[in-house]
């Protein structure tokens, strides 16, 4: 695929979806389901090691991951382990979408907190709820994972947060 | 300015006992366990000295023992790393004006007094690939000293925050700072006998032994003797040209790595990052987690070396990446007060117009990194110039022998390339010599196939080209 990504730093969404197949609306609508931001053949599995049912093939570790989303449980273990920070998971519920993200930064939100949305260019593009927050002690990469619920039309977006600060 | 408070690293824990040192005269808050050139810019003193010829002002660069930026004047004596120097109570500290001749009642040790350490196998550092080195000769039953000039284990891993790629084998998925102690604990386990703060300054031919000459907290003579030498003395970091390039505040991207990472200091308020390769969008991260300001990224390539995984990471918290810009100059009076950049055309000259200006306290160059062969160079190794290794290499066979028989070669300073495949080469490097001592039986040999085959794996794929290439031009066969 053309690499044009690189000279800017991100991938648009319409790269992504040339890169990587895409799960069905009705499979995102069903349960979490893992996507994988990873367009390099870089040397690296822990990804699907670690699956816990083999939904990430990589037949060498030189390949790109592809998952299966059908086989895919949404258990959020690969966003976890990373070491790229560069699973997330995608769940749509009606008007909102629920979005698994890597957080390794302070402050860790809880659960119940408005924080900030951003794109894959580190634009402010609204704000969201946290949903549940997996600590780092927790984390099978030592990674906290956060998932925030988000308008559904920008499932594709939000890819960071950010913890509002005091006043903000 | 000390960080408080850090996603990854604990660093209350970490601090030791608080004590004193003076700086030209002035009491310094430090803590027991950190370099002094670290704890001074803590207190906000960048200038540690001044030049021979110019008598311009210079502060840390590598902030790893090996640039010689930071000398000082300690308790007297002059040109002292102080970087890699430890700070102790009471400890008085000036700034070194050029060229200082030792104090007239200054004894130095003589060689005669020299202690003596006999070993199996001398490794000459205790990164990534000479902690592997060690603890897999010692598994194999040879005796082991190992010596590095810094005062803690673990290379450079030990200011990795982020997650290793490779195989879970390999470490895939810990972060740096845990495996170089996961390394230390097995080497130290295993019986390596471990000398720190203790610098090689030659390697020579003793009989039918090597001689390792190193000196311990900069005044103590030892000689290392063995029947094998493993030189894993890892890399030092690229400068490019331009204007005021020596200010106070420019500094490798290792040094910002080793001030917050390691001691917990936070490098400045606003960094300017010079290099889209791993290493500079890395820092990026790294500085943001610290709490720093990551102003921008720039890249005179028109495209992001590094990892794409790794740049995303910081573009998606906001941090610009400029391709096609290079720094021009930076600015201030004995510290950097801006940064000037702008963007460059297909013959890599700035276009006039597109100079852009940023207030930054810190210039942060990650402009590529060279083995350090100095004493693969004294000893008579065979050294070839090789661009995709990233630098004067030294030429080895598939044991990572090199043309001295009895030395060996592994992790960076056998050419740059990553810490996974350093681990892969130490363990290599280590089997390798166990085997040469005679303290090894076949199944090392076994062992030393699986380790190649890992290494093939690693480089098989296109990020593994270059070093593939690079491999072939100094392969003995």
């Amino acid at each position: 695929m053309n690499d044009e990504y690189l000279s800017r730093g991100y991938l648009t969404v319409e790269e992504l979806r040339k890169l990587t197949p895409m799960p069905s609306e009705e499979r995102l609508k069903k349960k979490p389901v893992a996507v994988p931001e990873c367009p390099q053949e870089i040397p690296c599995t822990p990804c699907a090691e670690i699956c816990p049912v083999n939904a990430i093939s990589m037949p060498t570790p030189n390949d790109r991951p592809m998952v299966d989303y059908d086989k895919c449980i949404g258990c959020s273990l690969c966003v976890q382990i990373c070491p790229g920070l560069a699973f997330f998971m995608i769940h749509y519920r009606g008007e909102v979408a629920r979005i698994t993200l890597p957080h390794e930064l302070l402050p860790v939100p809880k659960r119940g907190d408005e924080v900030i949305l951003l794109n894959r260019k580190g634009e402010n593009v609204g704000t969201g709820k946290v949903v549940l927050v997996i600590p780092r002690e927790k984390s099978v990469g030592d990674t906290p994972v956060v998932t925030v619920e988000v308008p559904v039309e920008l499932a594709w977006e939000v890819r960071a947060i950010r913890v509002k600060e005091a006043g903000e | 300015m000390r960080i408080e408070e850090h996603p990854v690293i604990d660093f209350t824990r970490r601090r030791g006992k608080k004590v004193t040192i003076y700086f030209e005269g002035k009491p310094i808050e430090a803590y027991e366990g950190e370099p002094i050139a670290e704890a001074l810019h803590a207190a906000g003193i960048r200038v540690m000295n001044y030049a021979p010829k110019t008598g311009r002002a210079r502060g840390l660069f590598c902030a790893i023992g090996k640039c010689s930026s930071c000398l000082m004047k300690v308790n007297g004596i002059p040109n002292v790393r102080t970087c890699i120097t430890l700070v102790e109570d009471g400890m008085k500290v000036e700034r070194q004006r050029g060229l200082e001749p030792l104090p007239r009642d200054y004894r130095p040790p003589k060689w005669k007094e020299a202690k003596r350490v006999e070993a199996d196998i001398i490794i000459i550092g205790g990164g990534p690939a000479g902690l592997m080195a060690g603890a897999k000769a010692a598994e194999h039953g040879a005796k082991v000293a190992l010596m590095d000039e810094n005062p803690i284990l673990g290379g450079q891993l030990v200011k990795q925050t982020h997650k290793f790629f490779g195989k879970r084998e390999q470490f895939a998925g810990v972060r740096g700072i845990k495996i170089a102690e996961i390394l230390e604990k097995d080497a130290r386990e295993k019986g390596v006998d471990i000398y720190l703060e203790t610098s090689a300054i030659g390697i020579f031919q003793d009989g039918d032994r090597k001689l390792v000459a190193a000196v311990r907290k900069n005044k103590e003579l030892i000689e290392f003797v063995g029947k094998a030498v493993i030189v894993a003395t890892g890399a030092m970091e690229k400068m490019i040209p331009f204007e005021n390039n020596d200010l106070p505040g420019v500094y490798g991207a290792g040094a910002i790595q080793t001030l917050m990472n390691t001691y917990g200091i936070k490098p400045g308020k606003r960094v300017l990052i010079v290099g889209a390769g791993n290493v500079g969008v890395i820092l990026a991260y790294q500085l943001i987690q610290a709490g720093v300001d990551v102003i921008a990224v720039v890249e005179a390539m028109p495209k992001v070396g590094a990892y794409f995984v790794h740049a995303a990471k910081i573009r998606r918290l906001g941090v610009p990446i400029y391709t096609r810009h290079t720094i021009l100059r930076a600015e201030g009076k004995e510290k950097v007060e801006r940064a000037v950049i702008a963007e460059i055309d297909d013959r890599w000259q700035p276009i006039p117009g597109t100079e852009k200006t940023y207030d930054v306290d810190i210039i942060a160059l990650a402009v590529g990194l060279r083995p350090s062969i100095e004493l693969l160079h004294q000893a008579g190794a065979q050294i070839v110039y090789v661009r995709e290794l990233s630098g004067y290499v030294v030429r080895h066979d598939d044991r990572l022998e090199t043309t001295v028989r009895g030395i060996f070669v592994a992790g960076d300073s056998s050419g740059i390339e990553e810490a996974t495949t350093a681990m892969l080469e130490g363990k290599l490097a280590g089997l390798a010599a166990a085997l040469f001592v005679g303290a090894a039986d076949l199944r090392a040999i076994d062992e030393m196939k699986k380790v190649r085959q890992d290494i093939e794996e690693f480089r098989s794929g296109p990020f593994g080209e270059r070093i593939r290439i690079g491999e072939e031009k100094v392969m003995i066969r």
